[in-house]
């Protein structure tokens, strides 16, 4: 079961660089920015195999954080984009 | 038995992930980028976390993988919606058949 895990792993990490060429390439701001969103859920799915690689529950709480951030995040820049402000 | 239910789970979600990043690709426009990506991420990441929620067992974990995966249903497509709104009105056409890619 940990050889699954770990091919996973691997198969994320390649998505992750598949996404990051729309993130160097894509026109706009937009484009990027729905790289990076994908990038974000990628990554906490990626803290919790680790987690159950090295046997340590607490990244599963550290990828909970990160969601939280993620969306967070992704809601200020939108509203950046929309009025041209964070107010 | 359990094992082979989650190993299923865990590889649609993979098979979900990896579609989703080749959309983001190939697509040729900013809102079916977005489609692809709000979509098949929301989807795989919810079959993975329940693949390891079944190969967890009934622990303190498995909760709080339950509590992630609930969060992420409901914020994921919230984000992105909130992405693809500000957008339009920042007055991005969507891409006709025909057109050249963007």
């Amino acid at each position: 079961m940990i050889d699954i895990f770990h091919a996973s792993a691997i198969i994320l990490v390649l998505t992750i660089f598949l996404c990051l060429y729309r993130v160097i390439a894509g026109p706009g701001v937009e484009n990027r920015l729905i790289a990076v969103n994908t990038v974000g859920t990628k990554t906490i799915i990626l803290l919790v195999i680790i987690g159950f690689i090295y046997g340590r529950p607490l990244f599963i709480d550290i990828s909970i954080i990160y969601a939280m951030i993620n969306f967070i995040a992704a809601l200020a820049i939108a509203k950046y984009l929309r009025r041209g402000c964070l107010c | 038995m359990l094992n082979t239910v989650a190993l299923i789970f865990i590889f649609i979600g993979l098979f979900f992930m990896v579609v989703g990043a080749v959309g983001l690709i190939r697509l040729p426009d900013f809102y079916t980028r977005a489609h692809a990506s709000g979509k098949c991420d929301t989807l795989g990441e919810g079959m993975m976390l329940i693949g390891f929620i079944l190969y967890e067992g009934m622990t303190l974990i498995a909760v709080k993988l339950l509590l992630l995966a609930i969060f992420i249903f409901i914020s994921s497509p919230t984000a992105v919606h909130a992405l693809v709104n500000a957008a339009h009105a920042r007055g991005i056409k969507p891409w006709m058949k025909g057109e050249e890619r963007r």
